[in-house]
């Protein structure tokens, strides 16, 4: 069994995101990227997947300019077979994201896409569904459990309501949700060992992938701030303020 | 003009509160129409509730046994279907919207907004990214729009409408390569629901164990609340996932929030920004949580809780 796990590079998780004065974006410049952390748990996934025999290859891809690369030797370290990379001048939106991807199953004839549910960055939650969309593949979501089988899988998907069960039949999409696993760290033998694998190209026009119209960009502001109201000194003055507001009767 | 297709969020039962509020995002469009799509397997309860719904234009009934537990790869293609005859197609931001409606934007080609929090233009639109730490405005490209809607964002419309129900049969291949097997019930226990609720409390790692957690339950009751929870405490197994509240858990607009125990890391706050009124109750008095609080405590939730449930009246608000 062959699994394809994308790996996108955003703002590491840690960072505090400042947003530039012109209002053009978000500071990028000398902030530590690093995988996509929903990323890094549907590449776990597919890793845990192989060590219990039931995937045996696992291909990694990201998208992007040269400097995706990164995530792409980090998936190798960790346990990736093989990485492509989708060179781009710049990280298309999740339509497109999605078309390159299916492009690329379409390729790689994968029986699995594992994916993280959405990045931290644009938190679009999008891609996955449309990649399932485009091969018309089943997809199961926000996946906190995945149990494969010889043709199907069943996943158990963390929704509002609570834990939805699905059977879907592989191929299949499934994103993952947080609760999966416990994404390992690389080993430094295993980094070192990263640097010298090749890692392969695909462009979207090899893959004959055409992008559509993406929305554009018109502002990015901070959002407006919440004033710090007051300290109170116990738990009568708490529930004197509170009723203040008429909230408690 | 625009022409604006509401997908409904229901149970077969009730008509999930996110509905009434993908309505609200859809009237700030100011359209000509607002039809509600409601995929159902025969005529139900959510189809009366959507048609009282003030400013909807007429209910789509579509009836497919498909649609008795329907997943994203039995609805996007319906979606698709109806689609075409629309300017907008909107969807609630919760787990059900985030499920199809990618999909369906997909089939129909076009990108798709997530998390509209603001309506600025039929196709301008605002929407949260890093978690709410940043606000981008954008502009969708022509052909149909679809965004999913952040419910937090929008109030719900009165419920004195009545349009009429109209039968759609739609002609779509319904694929069998997905089955639905079974939901695992929500850990609400008779409580209201998180997202549509006006009171909130939570709990976080500074509950300290599971059993701990039924002072919280016990103050919801007290209050008529719904039970949140921190990601902290969802991941040392407290409580069940679908308590969390934040950026991967759900977002919520309560009048009141109550966070005990919480420190307010980004993930959570991301989740409770549009609360109308928040209250901390924290022994540090650094918790990033008191920056944002309207009313903050400093001391020590097992002391606070007692003399709360003790200050407030038995028999809820």
């Amino acid at each position: 069994m062959k699994i394809l796990v994308s790996v996108k590079r955003v703002v590491d998780y840690n960072v505090r995101i400042q947003v530039k004065p012109d209002g053009s974006g978000v500071m990028l410049d000398g902030v530590k990227m690093s995988m996509n952390p929903f990323d890094e748990i549907a590449l776990e996934e597919a890793i845990r997947l192989k060590e219990a025999g039931k995937a045996t290859e696992i291909v990694a891809v990201a998208l992007g300019p040269q400097a995706v690369q990164e995530q792409l030797r980090s998936a190798l370290a960790l346990g990736a077979d093989r990485a492509i990379h989708m060179p781009l001048d710049t990280a298309p939106q999740p339509i497109n994201v999605a078309r390159a991807l299916a492009g690329l199953a379409r390729r790689e004839n994968p029986d699995l896409i594992l994916m993280g549910k959405q990045a931290i960055d644009d938190d679009c939650n999008q891609t996955p569904q449309m990649v399932a969309a485009l091969l018309d593949w089943p997809q199961a979501t926000f996946a906190s459990r995945i149990e494969l089988n010889d043709k199907s899988a069943t996943v158990a998907r963390e929704v509002d309501a609570g834990l939805e069960f699905l059977s879907v039949d592989l191929p299949a999409v499934i994103s993952a949700d947080l609760r999966l696993n416990v994404p390992r760290y690389p080993k430094l033998p295993d980094i070192m060992k990263a640097r010298r694998l090749p890692i392969e190209t695909a462009t979207p026009e090899d893959l004959g992938v055409e992008f559509v119209p993406e929305a554009r960009l018109l502002k990015v502001a901070p959002p407006p701030k919440r004033q710090a109201g007051r300290k109170v000194a116990s738990v009568d003055e708490l529930v004197a303020a509170v009723r203040e507001r008429g909230l408690l009767s | 003009m625009s022409k604006v297709l509401v997908i409904a969020e229901h149970d077969g039962e009730i008509l999930n509160p996110s509905t009434s509020r993908t309505v609200a995002c859809a009237l700030a469009l100011g359209p000509e129409a607002v039809d509600v799509a409601v995929f159902a397997e025969a005529e139900t309860k959510p189809v009366q509730a959507a048609a009282r719904l003030n400013g909807v234009t007429r209910v789509l009934l579509v009836e497919h046994a498909a649609n008795r537990s329907p997943v994203a790869a039995v609805l996007a293609p319906q979606v698709y279907a109806l689609a075409r005859d629309y300017t907008h197609v909107l969807a609630p931001a919760t787990t059900f919207g985030k499920d199809v409606l990618p999909r369906a934007a997909a089939l129909l080609g076009v990108p798709q907004v997530s998390d509209v929090m603001r309506v600025i233009d039929r196709n301008v639109f605002e929407r949260p990214i890093y978690a709410g730490n940043a606000l981008e405005t954008i502009e969708t490209p022509p052909g149909i729009v679809v965004a999913t809607v952040r419910t937090a964002s929008f109030k719900a419309v009165p419920e004195t409408g009545s349009a009429p129900v109209e039968k759609i049969s739609l002609d779509f291949d319904c694929p069998t390569h997905t089955r639905f097997l079974r939901v695992e019930g929500s850990s609400a226990g008779g409580r209201p629901d998180l997202q549509s609720a006006r009171v909130v409390v939570s709990g976080g790692r500074g509950l300290g164990a599971k059993e701990n957690f039924d002072l919280i339950y016990a103050l919801a009751d007290r209050l008529g609340a719904a039970v949140g929870a921190s990601r902290a405490a969802v991941d040392a197994g407290f409580v069940p996932n679908d308590l969390q509240v934040g950026q991967t858990g759900k977002i919520i607009a309560p009048e009141l929030y109550l966070a005990f125990g919480i420190s307010g890391a980004i993930q959570h706050l991301a989740g409770i920004k549009d609360a109308g009124t928040i209250v901390a109750v924290n022994k540090d008095p650094d918790a990033p949580i008191f920056e944002v609080a309207d009313i903050g405590l400093v001391g020590d939730l097992f002391e606070v809780l007692p003399t709360l449930l003790e200050a407030l009246p038995k028999g809820g608000s």
